[in-house]
């Protein structure tokens, strides 16, 4: 049953883009951190899909999704100088994390609609499978 | 006789087959609207459900693989959705090499749940007209 999968497909797009939405969330948690927990700067991370084929029985291919990494972006941090500050280093400058907030507002927003997305069909596929049922008694 | 009246019903019960493996490849498609390098499938659905029931009319055989011969194994129907299925065409380029056009996956989406429905009340009409045949003229 071809519908049934569909929860499957769509259930494994909204946990990848739940967990997407979670990497944002922390990423503009730290927006404006000195240190990360390694003691240097935190850096921002960012989730890569992949396309997982699924058994389906019948040998037609079914493509949900995963997470396949979690990968830090390298670039440098945004050095701001401020003198006073405890944490600033020999010439006055202080590190704070390479988080763009603008960046992440657009993933956020990107990831809440394909998760908006994936549970329109999941309801779209329960209501087609509730009339299925009743097939015959109409 | 009963091969009659279960033609029409075999032919829908194929249409509504086809149309949930369809809804099922859009949903992949959907799900995979931020995979980078994904490519979306497409199944051009005329064309399947000509094959499905053109070959031996309406006796749950897929084309392609016809029976020639009293000897040969019909295949069912089961994997008729792969066998239909095709790449479509990114209307437009994305740095990601992801095909996937959400516009066009949610309209076919809406498309192909709309006409499932059609499908099933089909199938309804036609039980419920069967079923009104069967009854006597005393039955009302």
């Amino acid at each position: 049953m071809s519908l049934l999968k569909i929860f499957d497909i769509s259930g494994s797009a909204i946990s990848s883009q739940s967990q997407r939405l979670n990497v944002v969330a922390s990423n503009l948690a730290n927006v404006d951190t000195v240190a990360g927990p390694d003691g240097k700067q935190y850096k921002a991370r960012e989730v890569t899909f992949q396309t997982v084929m699924m058994a389906t029985g019948d040998g037609a291919p079914a493509a949900g999704v995963k997470v396949s990494k979690i990968s830090e972006d390298q670039a440098p941090g945004r050095k701001v100088h401020d003198p006073s500050n405890p944490s600033a280093d020999a010439d006055g400058y202080v590190t704070y994390s390479n988080v763009n907030a603008v960046d992440e507002m657009v993933n956020m927003i990107s990831a809440s609609r394909s998760y908006q997305n994936n549970i329109e069909v999941m309801n779209t596929a329960k209501n087609l499978l509730m009339k299925t049922l009743q097939m015959g008694q109409g | 006789m009963i091969n009659r009246l279960t033609d029409s019903l075999d032919f829908q019960a194929q249409a509504l087959t086809l149309r949930s493996e369809r809804q099922r490849i859009i949903a992949g498609n959907i799900a995979n609207a931020d995979t980078p390098g994904f490519v979306a499938r497409e199944m051009d659905f005329a064309s399947a459900l000509r094959e499905a029931t053109g070959a031996t009319a309406g006796a749950g055989t897929m084309a392609g693989a016809s029976v020639t011969s009293p000897a040969h194994i019909p295949l069912t129907l089961q994997s008729a959705g792969a066998l239909a299925l095709k790449y479509s065409a990114p209307a437009q380029t994305n740095l990601d090499s992801n095909t996937v056009d959400m516009d066009r996956e949610r309209a076919s989406f809406v498309d192909n749940s709309v006409k499932y429905e059609a499908t099933l009340r089909f199938i309804n009409t036609n039980v419920r007209q069967m079923l009104d045949a069967m009854k006597s003229a005393s039955q009302g």
